[in-house]
């Protein structure tokens, strides 16, 4: 099996927020949810860069540690997917995770969260692989299907990269290698321990 | 016309030249932003971030390695915690139960009563009780359940649990916090620490030997550390809850993760005082839980434990006494 992995190669996001669009439409994420969202640092200067972020999967995932009712699993693609029926909407996931991947549903005071959703690396959840209910909850499953992620899949510049993690780590060092640039593996040290090494 | 394009060629040959030295001279990202040196600058706390066009503005955090070290915290470090302070406070008071036995009423039951606490204080300690009770059986549950319950009875029934536990928790806190001001209110004036506390003290409270009672007002020292701990702990507890029902009030996640920190912390450490308030007034001491059961305890229980208390009450009551006996 694979290890799954997100790498957004910034010095090539062009911010279309197409990624976004296409995360909204495949998995008919309610009004208000962003499972992928792109954040533009230093915005109008000089060397700005995009990054689009979603849930990274992380290895030892800081949400899984801190559910208190022990909502999350990781697959065997090592995607980190977590039950909705479990799930009590306390919030704590939110402020674990490093990447702002939890959303709710629902305004934040008073416990009144309701159900958290997040990226799911387009492999649905724990209902029967394909089925209607899993639809309902977590949105498509593309994995089950034998296609990667949508948003990485119709990133027009290629910027985003989903597959497993050697695969698409050595596809962005070649790049790096070739153009003789790279702001880095976004967000690779914080989730994985160790970034791509050049 | 050889000559014009050889002239031609050799020209664009230059421009080309050229164009390469620019190109060498001007780096594309030498201004570009790297997220190794942005995570090096990174203060304690905060996230690398810009701009997001959608309409949360918070999304903009792109990452927050720090919320790392707060899921460590609440996924080991405050469950270890809180495990090793009910846990720890259990087998002390086992072993204090095992040394010492139940304190009995040296003198044995009078069966002559004196009111030491009435309806209003009882309703108020009762509803500080029950509502601690639950909310430290369902903030614990948050924290260790997942490690004791959820093994027993399954994943589906435990979500269920602890969703109800949840609601409990969020909607008890505000009686727990009424019953807080009132019993504040009510003892308030009868738990400033005094000179007389000071022989309670030297005497080690009487507890740890048979026939020594130090003398005591309405509350000993012991009952006026109990009280101060609980107001001063129930406050902190209900500031930082507070502040957990309503992120948007405590400010950024790294605050809201300090008042987390604080909240669990404080809740483990009332939870332990509170096991030995439970310990000391229903089976470690004979007589002493009828004062918050009916509201009388035993004259000789008050005596040994309360005696400047059964002076000052029975100084009154011969007071109201003589008042009320008509003249002759």
């Amino acid at each position: 099996m694979a290890r799954m992995k997100f790498l957004c190669d910034a010095d090539r996001c062009i911010e279309c927020n197409a990624c976004v669009t296409a995360c909204k439409n495949e998995h008919e994420v309610p009004w208000g949810i962003n499972r992928r969202r792109v954040v533009t640092i230093n915005d109008g200067l000089p060397g700005e860069r995009s990054v689009s972020m979603a849930c990274m999967h992380c290895t030892d995932a800081p949400c899984a540690a801190v559910c208190p009712v022990s909502c999350f699993y990781t697959t065997a693609d090592a995607v980190v997917l977590h039950n909705k029926d479990t799930c009590i909407g306390c919030g704590y996931c939110s402020y674990a995770c490093p990447f702002g991947a939890p959303q709710y549903p629902q305004t934040a005071n008073f416990g009144t969260r309701g159900k958290m959703d997040k990226c799911t690396y387009c492999s649905g959840g724990p209902e029967a692989d394909l089925s209607a209910a899993e639809y309902q909850k977590y949105g498509a499953n593309r994995l089950a299907e034998g296609k990667l992620p949508l948003c990485a899949e119709m990133c027009s510049t290629k910027s985003l990269l989903a597959g497993d993690g050697d695969i698409i780590a050595e596809i962005y060092r070649e790049r790096v290698v070739t153009r003789g640039y790279g702001s880095g593996a976004w967000g690779w040290r914080t989730a994985y321990g160790e970034t791509v090494s050049v | 016309m050889r000559h014009t394009i050889s002239r031609l060629s050799a020209g664009s040959g230059l421009v080309l030249t050229s164009a390469a030295v620019a190109m060498a001279q001007v780096n594309p990202t030498a201004s570009s932003v790297n997220e190794e040196a942005l995570l090096r600058a990174l203060q304690s706390g905060e996230a690398v971030g810009g701009r997001v066009s959608i309409p949360n503005t918070d999304a903009g955090a792109l990452i927050a390695p720090d919320n790392q070290l707060w899921a460590a915290m609440q996924g080991t470090t405050l469950p270890t915690l809180s495990i090793v302070a009910v846990l720890g406070t259990l087998a002390l008071l086992v072993l204090f139960y095992l040394f010492r036995g139940r304190v009995r009423i040296e003198g044995g039951y009078s069966g002559r009563k004196i009111l030491r606490f009435n309806a209003v204080e009882r309703f108020a300690h009762w509803m500080l009780a029950s509502t601690f009770i639950i909310l430290a059986l369902t903030g614990l549950n948050l924290i260790i359940g997942r490690t004791i319950i959820l093994p027993l009875i399954g994943e589906g029934a435990f979500g269920t649990l602890t969703a109800w536990g949840k609601i409990a928790h969020n909607y008890l806190a505000w009686p727990f916090m009424a019953a807080l001001i009132m019993v504040f209110l009510l003892w308030v004036i009868h738990n400033i620490p005094g000179k007389i506390d000071l022989e309670w003290i030297k005497q080690g409270g009487g507890i740890l030997k048979k026939g020594v009672h130090p003398p005591a007002r309405k509350f000993n020292f012991g009952q006026k550390i109990v009280f101060w701990a609980v107001i001063l702990g129930g406050a902190a507890m209900s500031y930082t809850g507070f502040m957990l029902l309503f992120p948007t009030e405590a400010g950024s996640a790294a605050d809201w993760q300090f008042y987390q920190v604080i909240h669990a912390l404080v809740a483990a450490g009332m939870s332990a005082l509170i096991l030995g308030h439970i310990y000391i007034g229903t089976v470690g001491m004979e007589g002493a839980f009828d004062a918050m059961g009916t509201g009388e305890v035993d004259e000789n229980w008050a005596r040994e434990h309360h005696s400047l208390w059964v002076d000052e009450v029975k100084g009154t009551q011969a007071r109201n006494n003589a008042r009320a006996t008509p003249a002759e």
